[in-house]
């Protein structure tokens, strides 16, 4: 059953259509990834999902409610939490206040010391540096942080903009191994927006490949792995 | 840690005892008034710290609500002879009601619109306590502010005033601290780092933005009316640019986002300009000079928010914080 389904989104920038009507759906416990190069649409698309940027046309049904027209601050309530692009980690706060501010939403405290301790069990070394600024940590912590700040809010879904940006090539494997244990793991359902398409497909059951603000190709990742095109654009094999 | 602690108490007794001793150790009256402004200052500062240090929104038009709590708090004593502690409180809310339907539009906005609608409020404001002679006199000012009293007994003199302020700065110092290390001071900050990704966990900055403001321009408008029964005389001249530049200079070479800053900021750029005093002709110049030296070689101010090192979940204090300071020492 989808649980996020997007049809006909548009987004415009000024007069230039940055998403020129979308449609796709990402099914409840799936992975799913958005691949493509820059400029052809993926963080508008989430964005466009986060109400960050107006629509100009489309619907954008979450768990069965219509969630087009919400609020930006109104999203992570429904379920939705989102990891931006360059992580977004409060750097004058400390680990430890970043992931609590994470449940910002939330009243069950008893559930939030829980999901605290699910966090550092991820990422333990979120808890060795529990009590240090977020801005003094790695790439690579921030970005587990990001993760981890976005999953204290108890989300139905997760939003990932970008994982892999600016980091080491061991990092990035090691945020991906992350991802797919979440999912298997806690059923997460998680929509993946990722320019290294090798490691989006690796993650992801399913991947959707956009161009200029459309998708061009959709299909699993196995099919899209051994997709010649798919291969010698984005794969560079 | 704890001994550390311990020490810090220690050393906050002693210095309140000093203070409260102080008018009897300090008679030259000058002295006195130097330490009664400071203390206006410091409320102001803390004020404008509030929204310029915690949630980044510039405000350059601070001496307005300052001004408004001043001419709030006069005309209600002078002319329907109410209550010191009343005006006190009329002062704030009016102050407060200017800086909701100032906030309201512009905070709406992501970026400096803040800074520049204060920038022409605060012009507006002097125009409006120049112009306005039926109500303010205009650039004669109002004189004969009475000054306070309780049950009867009047506040006069250096040394009431001076008890007077320093209660209303304790009361603020620890209000303001309260409310910076709450869920509350925590969310202002995501505000000031990053609106977006406040929003994405559900913050909505507007609301925080608004909060901060009113309750900056109220505690600005207290400070006025504090001011006002204190010199007796108001006029535009007080309320003018300068001012909200020389409160904004406290708040950054302070140290944005930080408590001790705004206070240390507020003493030193009071003292400066009395210091400099005996090269009249020079002090700006030097003044001028302190400040640019200050901003090239320690830009996050005397007290930056690196030196916070209170954590509002009271896990053992300091960790990994603590360490690098010593390391960058």
């Amino acid at each position: 059953m989808a649980i996020l389904e997007i049809k006909d989104l548009q987004v415009k920038y000024g007069v230039i259509p940055a998403l020129k009507g979308l449609s796709f759906h990402v099914d409840e416990g799936e992975v799913v990834a958005l691949i493509g190069a820059n400029g052809a649409g993926k963080t508008t698309t989430l964005h466009a999902i986060s109400s960050i940027v107006p629509k100009a046309g489309g619907t954008i049904t979450f768990d069965g409610k219509d969630i087009t027209a919400e609020k930006a601050h109104k999203i992570v309530g429904l379920g939705i939490s989102q990891v931006q692009e360059g992580r977004g980690v409060f750097a004058e706060l400390t680990v430890l206040e970043n992931l609590k501010i994470g449940a910002y939403l939330r009243k069950d405290k008893d559930g939030i010391e829980k999901d605290l301790k699910d966090v550092y069990e991820l990422f333990p070394r979120l808890e060795e540096r529990k009590e240090q600024p977020a801005g003094t940590l790695s790439g690579g912590e921030q970005q587990m942080l990001a993760i981890g700040r976005a999953l204290m809010a108890q989300p139905k879904m997760l939003l990932l903009d970008e994982p892999s940006m600016g980091l080491a090539p061991v990092v990035v494997e090691d945020i991906f191994r992350t991802i797919k244990k979440l999912n298997r793991e806690r059923h997460m359902t998680i929509l993946l927006v990722e320019q290294n398409a090798q490691m989006a497909l690796y993650a992801a059951h399913r991947a959707y490949v956009m161009e200029t603000g459309e998708i061009v190709m959709s299909g699993t990742s196995k099919e899209l792995k051994s997709n010649d095109d798919i291969r010698k654009s984005y794969l560079g094999l | 840690m704890e001994r550390l602690s311990k020490y810090k108490n220690i050393a906050a007794v002693i210095g309140c005892i000093l203070l409260l001793i102080a008018p009897f150790i300090i008679t030259n009256s000058y002295y006195l008034h130097i330490m009664v402004l400071i203390g206006v200052y410091i409320i102001l500062s803390l004020s404008l710290n509030l929204i310029t240090g915690y949630t980044g929104q510039l405000c350059l038009g601070h001496a307005a609500f300052y001004g408004i709590g001043a001419y709030v708090g006069a005309l209600l004593m002078l002319n329907l002879n109410v209550n010191f502690f009343i005006a006190l409180i009329a002062s704030a809310v009016v102050s407060g009601l200017f800086g909701l339907v100032l906030g309201i539009p512009t905070l709406r906005l992501r970026g400096d619109y803040l800074a520049i609608v204060t920038l022409g409020f605060g012009e507006i404001v002097r125009l409006v306590f120049v112009n306005w002679a039926d109500v303010t006199r205009g650039p004669m000012g109002l004189p004969g502010i009475p000054t306070p009293s309780i049950f009867g007994f009047q506040i006069s003199g250096r040394t009431a005033f001076y008890y007077l302020i320093f209660i209303l700065v304790a009361l603020t110092l620890v209000f303001m601290n309260r409310l910076t290390n709450s869920g509350f001071g925590m969310a202002m900050q995501t505000v000031k780092a990053d609106e977006i990704a406040a929003e994405s966990i559900g913050i909505y900055p507007v609301k925080y933005k608004l909060i901060a403001f009113v309750i900056s321009s109220a505690m600005a408008g207290m400070a006025g009316c504090f001011y006002a029964s204190y010199v007796s005389y108001i006029s535009p001249t007080t309320f003018v640019y300068n001012t909200s530049v020389t409160i904004l200079a406290m708040v950054v070479l302070g140290g944005l986002g930080s408590l001790a800053g705004s206070v240390i900021g507020a003493v030193v750029l009071t003292l400066i300009p009395e210091v400099l005093r005996f090269i009249s002709d020079y002090r700006m110049l030097i003044f001028g000079a302190l400040m640019v030296i200050m901003m090239i070689f320690k830009p996050e101010g005397f007290w930056g928010v690196s030196k916070r090192v209170k954590n509002i979940y009271k896990i053992k204090a300091g960790g990994g914080r603590r360490e690098r300071d010593s390391k960058s020492k």
